[in-house]
């Protein structure tokens, strides 16, 4: 195997699992506040639609992420409502919003499926991008896989680093005591989930503007759904979301090259790999529970919360 | 006054036995529906059959009414489907293999509604099949890339291993090689036939392993796209014209035609002429035909479309002797060419050259 077609491998994954880290990074700030919102695959797909949409019209990518990432937004503003102030299940609603959102897009983007938009160009840097190996497997890609990254180290800044950070940690393990200590509870939860939709919705202009540069029904194919797992995985975690990104974004990829090379895993076994993941973490958090108290479970994670002023 | 009664009584019968008589001028018009496996907007195998049923109702008009589904997934989704869609409808187009039980399933408990499935092998007295011969399509567009080809590798993306879709793999290789003994096909399996993202994914694999022709039995124009991106790569389009996804690489495409049939099969329910049937047809009836021949010097177009006519007036035959199976055992001898029924309908094996495993 050459070194041209592992720095491909290598490339590959990277794209793949940007979708996954923008989705899930979003949404491990909704869930260290507390809130579980399903509806990721939902968010996602809008700003697919949304930033394709937008790309096509005006053909200018940074107004297009732009779109996406309000579409995002504006689909969480529903989740926030429904779940913050109405109190809702949010299970339920979370659910609710993936098919709304699924089918809203498929409407929305009839008109646009038989159009093709310009991709949005990767960097070059003038002397760093030509270097022979690092080159392209590192500095030539699309500014929106750095801002992925960027956006890891930022969350995690922001939660670990900062007083608000602690503030939202604080909330998601005991919103009751947060707001018996005087803490604005909806306000922070409100925001999270509105990050954690435009996470989502640049994560699914990713999809449609730079993997392929197509709008269809239902492109996101699941990966909403991969991210939720993504970030049970990850522990709660910011770092951890790349590996996770990496391993199950990247084990596509792989498999797809290993046929390539005729080795032959069952593709079956493959796709269940991101949920088994999953289960097992959950498990072994479980059994940990005690000692790092870090690593487990935001504890009011879907819990409603009843203000009691 | 029985004067009367009786005349009223002569002209009502008079008049019924005239409607009756004239019945078929004031019929309802037929209901035909369509379920698809993916969204129209594929513009690829779902977008074809659309095509065919725009077709009808622009033949038909008011004869027909026809409704669509999209997106049904081929789980117990389709069984419910079609169910639903039986109580209202004369005829029923199942446009995808994964519809078969579903489809044999709800056709004996509605005996008086037509089925039509799409590339399946069961039938039933309400229950038709109807498939094209892909195969000969991409005959022709293997031979395309085994001349076409600067590094000999071609790159398949292929969705599930059912016969259909091995045929297609073996005539393409079959015919690339006949023109370029030096041509090797690389397959990957995406288990899936509509997946934009997973596509386009499996196109950039193919590149980077060396392919530099492109050919897919999935139903989007991702692939299409990628070959577009990259550098003297080059792709056919599957089911529909993706030219507009390729313009600078799409070499030709290979098109469903399913209008005529679905014509044909909806006109024979409105007659009352209607009766199950087998239906394979290829080039030579006008199923399978090709988008403009494109990005290749214009003598490889004529070629290419000689070897469609020869196909479509029976002297090509894609599967002629002496081929192997793969194992190396016999399977045509020489000048032989294969029944459907059992070796091209239930083909299960890769042919001699193809190096990869098969997949089970």
């Amino acid at each position: 195997m050459n070194e041209g077609l592992l720095i491909n491998i290598i490339i590959g994954i990277s794209i793949a699992s940007v979708p996954l880290i923008f989705a899930a990074i979003g949404e491990l700030v909704v869930e260290r506040s507390g809130v579980l919102n399903l509806g990721v695959e939902g968010m996602m797909i809008v700003g697919a639609l949304l930033g394709f949409v937008v790309q096509f019209h005006t053909g200018s990518p940074f107004i297009a992420v732009l779109a996406a990432l309000l579409g995002g937004m504006a689909i969480a503003s529903i989740f926030a409502f429904l779940t913050q102030f109405l109190l809702t299940n949010q299970v339920a609603t979370g659910l609710a919003l993936t098919l709304f959102g699924l089918g809203f897009s498929a409407f929305v983007g009839r008109g646009y499926t038989e159009e093709t938009i310009q991709l949005i160009t990767s960097i070059h840097i003038p002397m760093l991008s030509d270097i022979p190996i690092i080159g392209p497997m590192l500095l030539s890609y699309n500014p929106l896989v750095y801002l992925a990254f960027f956006m890891v180290y930022l969350v995690w800044w922001f939660l670990f680093k900062t007083k608000q950070g602690l503030i939202l940690r604080a909330i998601g393990d005991n919103h009751d005591a947060a707001h018996a200590i005087g803490h604005n509870v909806l306000r922070y939860r409100v925001m999270a989930i509105l990050f954690g939709g435009a996470m989502a919705g640049i994560g699914g202009a990713f999809l449609s503007l730079v993997q392929v540069p197509i709008w269809g029904e239902d492109m996101t194919a699941g990966r909403g759904w991969i991210a939720l797992g993504l970030v049970v995985f990850s522990s709660w975690q910011p770092f951890r979301v790349i590996l996770g990104a990496i391993i199950f974004g990247g084990i596509t990829i792989l498999q797809l090259h290993a046929q390539g090379f005729d080795i032959r895993i069952s593709a079956q076994y493959l796709s269940m790999l991101p949920y088994l993941a999953t289960i097992i973490i959950l498990v072994s958090l479980r059994m940990r529970a005690k000692n790092k108290t870090n690593r487990t479970m935001p504890n009011c994670l879907g819990r409603i919360f009843h203000s009691t002023t | 006054m029985s004067n009367i009664r009786l005349t009223s009584i002569l002209k009502l019968s008079l008049l019924s036995a005239v409607l009756a008589f004239t019945s078929n001028v004031f019929a309802d018009p037929v209901k035909a529906a369509f379920v698809y496996i993916g969204p129209t907007g594929d513009h690829g195998w779902t977008f074809a059959h659309d095509q065919g049923a725009k077709y009808v109702k622009e033949q038909m008009g008011d004869d027909v009414v026809i409704t669509t589904v999209e997106s049904v997934a081929e789980n117990s989704d389709s069984e419910r489907t079609i169910t639903s869609l039986a109580r209202k409808n004369d005829i029923i187009f199942t446009t995808s293999f994964g519809y078969m039980n579903p489809t044999i399933k709800v056709a004996k408990r509605y005996p008086d509604v037509k089925f039509e499935h799409a590339t399946g092998y069961m039938l039933a007295d309400n229950v038709s099949v109807y498939s094209a011969r892909f195969y000969e399509g991409r005959h022709v567009i293997g031979k395309l890339a085994g001349k076409m080809t600067k590094s000999n590798v071609i790159g398949y993306i292929a969705s599930f291993p059912i016969p259909e879709v091995i045929r297609g793999i073996n005539s393409a290789y079959l015919a690339a090689k006949s023109v370029n003994p030096d041509i090797q096909i690389k397959i990957v399996w995406v288990y899936t036939w509509y997946d934009p993202g997973k596509e386009a994914d499996a196109a950039n694999a193919l590149i980077a392993q060396g392919a530099d022709i492109i050919m897919q039995h999935t139903d989007s124009t991702a692939a299409m796209t990628v070959a577009e991106e990259t550098e003297g790569v080059y792709a056919f389009g599957q089911a529909s014209d993706m030219g507009e996804w390729g313009p600078t690489s799409q070499l030709t495409g290979i098109i469903d035609d399913w209008g005529p049939y679905y014509l044909a099969r909806v006109q024979a329910v409105k007659d009352g002429t209607w009766a199950s049937s087998d239906t394979f047809d290829g080039i030579a009836e006008g199923m399978v035909e090709f988008a403009p021949m494109a990005n290749m010097p214009k003598g490889l177009g004529d070629w290419a479309e000689r070897i469609v006519n020869g196909i479509g007036n029976g002297y090509i035959h894609p599967f002629t002797g002496p081929i192997n199976k793969q194992d190396g055992s016999p399977w045509l001898a020489e000048g032989e060419t294969p029944p459907d029924y059992p070796d091209l309908l239930t083909m299960d094996f890769y042919v001699e050259g193809i190096d990869s495993k098969y997949p089970n």
